[in-house]
């Protein structure tokens, strides 16, 4: 008994969940966060390139928007990440583990370019392009299928089973490529059509990303008004929540599973197609580019929230694109681009411990 | 008796968020006592109680053991002030033997003597009486053979003080005076023991002074032989509240329910329902009782078709609809619902199954007929109007009707999923605890409500855990024992014994 002795006079924290917190507050401490973050992110550029930490930031600033062309590359890959993620909504609603978008947008890039390269010069532009887009998303489609299908009625894992048909996916990719390779022995795809332009988003809005623009605001709005105006969605939001509550209600659980990841998955089948079609007009095993992970996080973090998910993919591209920047700059690898998103993302999800929890201290008197 | 006080409270105050859950609480614990906390679900016992056990942190305000000052930062530091909690659910591992449950966690020396742990604990439970084979695997056991080890547990590791989370709760009437002999005897060797309850009964049988707590305030201690059944419940509900339930004549009475040779296994193959027949009429409520888990979820959910069915007939049976007899045992929930059938269902799992926890009232009203709307939307507007009539008939407590269901207090959650089943006038009603979580008046609300379905040709069926409630409110009691039917009485004439002895599988079965 004599710890009770020793321990009198001493100073306790404790950690306690908050019951609400106002939309002030929460802000207030994400927006502290990402003013940490900066800070944290001009140290270290500042211990690696001896640079003024307001150039390198007016650096990352040109990067990102410092011409109609960056801006352009900017606003793309903004709403390609942004597609994904809300691909991934109602997957994650449904509290299915989806992990499995990297392959699920791989199958779809993958249908894109076999249409570019069989169909692309040989069928009008309209009607290639919807076709590239409709057959991707059915690519998609399918990968979300498979572990859909296992988990309705195998319950295996699918956190474990989307992520191996990830691998799968890249396999696949790479057996492509070995097919379609230009030129011979480059052991990589090369720039479909590149003279005739066939299968190629067109131009629309004086940009020829224009069209990947519209695409995703129509689906954001679609995916939106389905989640939560549509029965659809609020089966799945039940199954999501229990699925002995789902069964109580008279749904069909495994349907739900199924028709679920089948949306999901096309949707990101689809930012497949976005990406090759709409973008770089060629295949590689880094098509995805981690895009289908970095969704989860901007899903998350935004609670499933549209805007919230536009005004985060917009953040995390933003500053991507301006590390790229500086990277050539002050002649640093990619490599920096990687720890500058990761120290953003550690200072953003780590805050919102203090969103949901408060510390308190305590101090106990002499006895 | 001597007047030390082993435990003193000082103006404690615990929130969680907006809602007070204790308000400058003082309490004081003799030394060898057996002290009642009293009040209704939700009036802050359990929340006090976590205080001492290290389980909460208390706001504001001190805690006093043994007259000195103390901080408990976890259930460790309460240990070592002597602190031992049994709570409701137990927390033991199935696999291991009771004298292994029982020193897991301790420091020992290296080699494990077990010869020697039982000997430590044969001593212990002859000392008071208990009734334990240390050698005997959890799994084998009965809850109150369970709920022993737990306490011997906590005996095992040196508590003088004792705490009981309503451990009556889930006892037979044997079984709770086997227990209070056990506790008797444990004060009388100076133990100290607070056993949180709202039985008020039990409270004027076991305990020498009796503390009572209202939404969350301390209202005051009196001596046991000073009190009542209804001083006591003045205390708890700040009036006088008439505890009768208007039991009417059934009336109309006609088959709705029959139940042939039923067979159920759960999702592990354990044979859960054996050979279970009934018939359940309109007009009338059949009380269902048993010890928890011998079948009560099961049978409701069979019925409700949302149980895998291994062999039997359930039928339905109505003259309303024009003499019809569906075979429900051949249909899932969904199935049921689509061919009309108006049979509501209040699950013993609220969030789990009832209701949805994240959504509000509006979209949990419509979780059982949200598919009638045509379309691929949903309407919101019929549940909307008919979540504001819920609030407003059953008095339920909720911000607004877009509070998520999870954040309203048990007492609410279940005002809202009665509400919504009674709300479809249904031919068969099936509830499962429906006053678990309620206060004494809320009760005596829901009881009513029944009885109205009663008198409106309903057939009622009620799985309840107070044997006194169910023979006032029920016109037959059928009871279940290890999912057989052990017996079936008219519960104007049956008593709490001759239930609790069927409850134990009775004499005649064994």
């Amino acid at each position: 008994m004599s710890k009770q002795n020793n321990t009198s006079g001493r100073t306790v924290i404790h950690m306690e969940k908050r019951n609400s917190i106002s939309r002030k507050k929460a802000w207030t401490i994400r927006l502290t966060a990402v003013l940490l973050s900066l800070i944290v992110c001009a140290i270290v550029i500042v211990a690696i390139t001896k640079q003024n930490p307001l150039q390198v930031y007016a650096g990352i600033i040109q990067g990102a928007v410092g011409s109609k062309r960056r801006i352009w590359v900017t606003v793309r890959e903004t709403v390609i990440l942004l597609v994904i993620a809300v691909g991934l909504v109602p997957a994650f609603r449904m509290r299915f583990w989806n992990i499995g978008a990297e392959g699920q947008i791989l199958m779809g890039g993958a249908a894109s370019a076999a249409l570019m390269i069989y169909l692309g010069n040989k069928l009008p532009l309209p009607v290639a392009l919807i076709l590239i887009i409709a057959v991707s998303a059915v690519a998609g489609m399918l990968w979300g299928i498979i572990p859909a299908f296992f988990k309705a009625y195998f319950n295996t894992n699918e956190t474990l089973f989307t992520l191996m048909m990830n691998y799968v996916a890249t396999q696949i990719i790479n057996f492509l490529i070995c097919i379609w390779e230009n030129p011979k022995g480059s052991n990589t795809v090369g720039v479909i059509n590149s003279k005739t332009k066939g299968g190629w988003f067109p131009k629309v809005f004086g940009s020829e990303y224009g069209l990947s623009v519209l695409i995703v605001l129509v689906v954001t709005v679609l995916i939106t008004m389905y989640m939560n105006y549509s029965k659809h969605g609020y089966e799945l939001a039940v199954v999501g929540e229990s699925t002995e509550t789902a069964r109580y209600a008279g749904i069909n659980v495994k349907n739900v599973i199924i028709r679920t990841m089948c949306l999901s998955g096309a949707v990101c089948g689809l930012a497949g197609a976005l990406i090759v079609s709409g973008a770089s007009h060629t295949i590689s095993t880094s098509t995805a580019g981690g895009r289908g992970f970095t969704a989860i996080i901007v899903a998350w973090m935004s609670k499933f929230n549209p805007a919230a998910m536009l005004v985060v993919s917009l953040f995390l591209v933003f500053m991507q694109q301006g590390s790229i920047q500086i990277a050539t700059q002050f002649g640093l690898n990619e490599n920096a681009s990687d720890i500058i998103t990761g120290i953003l993302l550690f200072f953003l999800i780590g805050c919102e411990f203090f969103v949901n929890y408060k510390l308190s201290v305590y101090k106990e008197k002499e006895a | 008796m001597s007047e030390t006080n082993v435990i003193e409270l000082k103006n404690v105050t615990k929130r969680f968020g907006d809602v007070v859950a204790n308000d400058n609480v003082n309490l004081t614990l003799r030394k060898g006592e057996i002290l009642s906390i009293l009040g209704e679900n939700g009036s802050g016992k359990t929340t006090l109680m976590n205080m001492l056990s290290g389980i909460y942190f208390p706001d504001e305000g001190t805690i006093r053991v043994n007259g000195k000052e103390v901080l408990i930062q976890s259930p460790r530091d309460a240990f070592e002030l002597g602190i031992g909690m049994i709570h409701q659910h137990f927390k033991l591992i199935n696999i291991l033997t009771a004298a292994e449950n029982i020193i897991l966690g301790l420091n020992g020396s290296v080699r494990l003597n077990m010869k020697e742990v039982e000997k430590e604990i044969g001593e212990l439970t002859s000392k008071y009486g208990f009734d334990l084979n240390p050698s005997q695997k959890i799994y084998s056991m009965s809850v109150s053979q369970k709920q022993t080890v737990e306490i011997v547990k906590v005996l095992y590791r040196g508590a003088e003080i004792l705490i009981l989370d309503e451990p009556t709760a889930v006892l037979t009437p044997q079984e709770t005076d086997k227990l209070f002999d056990v506790l008797r005897s444990m004060r009388d060797n100076g133990k100290s023991i607070i056993i949180i309850t709202h039985k008020l009964n039990e409270v004027l049988e076991i305990s020498d002074r009796v503390s009572v707590l209202r939404k969350g305030k301390y209202i005051g201690t009196v001596d046991t032989c000073d009190a009542t059944q209804e001083s006591l419940t003045e205390m708890m509900v700040g009036e006088k509240v008439s505890l009768d339930i208007d039991r009417s004549k059934p009336e109309n009475v006609e088959r709705r329910i029959e139940v042939r040779g039923l067979n159920v296994r759960n999702n592990e193959g354990y044979h859960v329902l054996r050979d279970i027949s009934f018939t359940a009429n309109a007009g009338e409520i059949l009380g269902i009782a048993g010890i928890s888990g011998n079948g009560q979820k099961e049978l409701l959910e069979a019925i409700g078709g949302l149980q895998n069915i291994e062999s039997g007939e359930i039928l339905y049976y109505t003259k309303h609809d024009g003499n019809v007899i569906e075979k429900l045992h051949e249909m899932e929930a969904g199935d049921i619902f689509d061919l009309g059938i108006r049979l509501s269902f209040v699950p013993e799992d609220r969030l789990g199954m009832g209701l949805v926890g994240s959504m509000d009232i509006t979209d949990n009203m419509m979780i059982r007929s949200y598919k009638k709307s045509s379309g691929i939307f949903t309407d919101r507007k019929g549940p909307h109007q008919l979540a504001s009539d819920v609030v407003e008939k059953l008095e339920v407590v909720t911000p607004s009707l877009e509070t998520p269901v999870r954040r309203l207090s048990g007492g609410n959650v279940q005002k809202v999923l009665v509400g919504r089943e009674i709300a479809s006038a249904p031919r068969v009603l099936m509830v499962a605890y429906p006053v678990r979580g309620l206060d004494i008046n809320s009760s005596y609300a829901i009881y009513n409500l029944l009885n109205e379905q009663k008198r409106a040709g309903a057939c009622v069926m009620c799985v309840g855990e107070d044997l006194d409630v169910l023979l006032s409110l029920c016109d037959r009691i059928l009871v279940l024992a290890g999912g057989r039917v052990s017996g079936i009485v008219n519960a104007r004439e049956s008593t709490k014994e001759e239930l609790g002895l069927l409850m134990t599988g009775g004499k005649e079965n064994a």
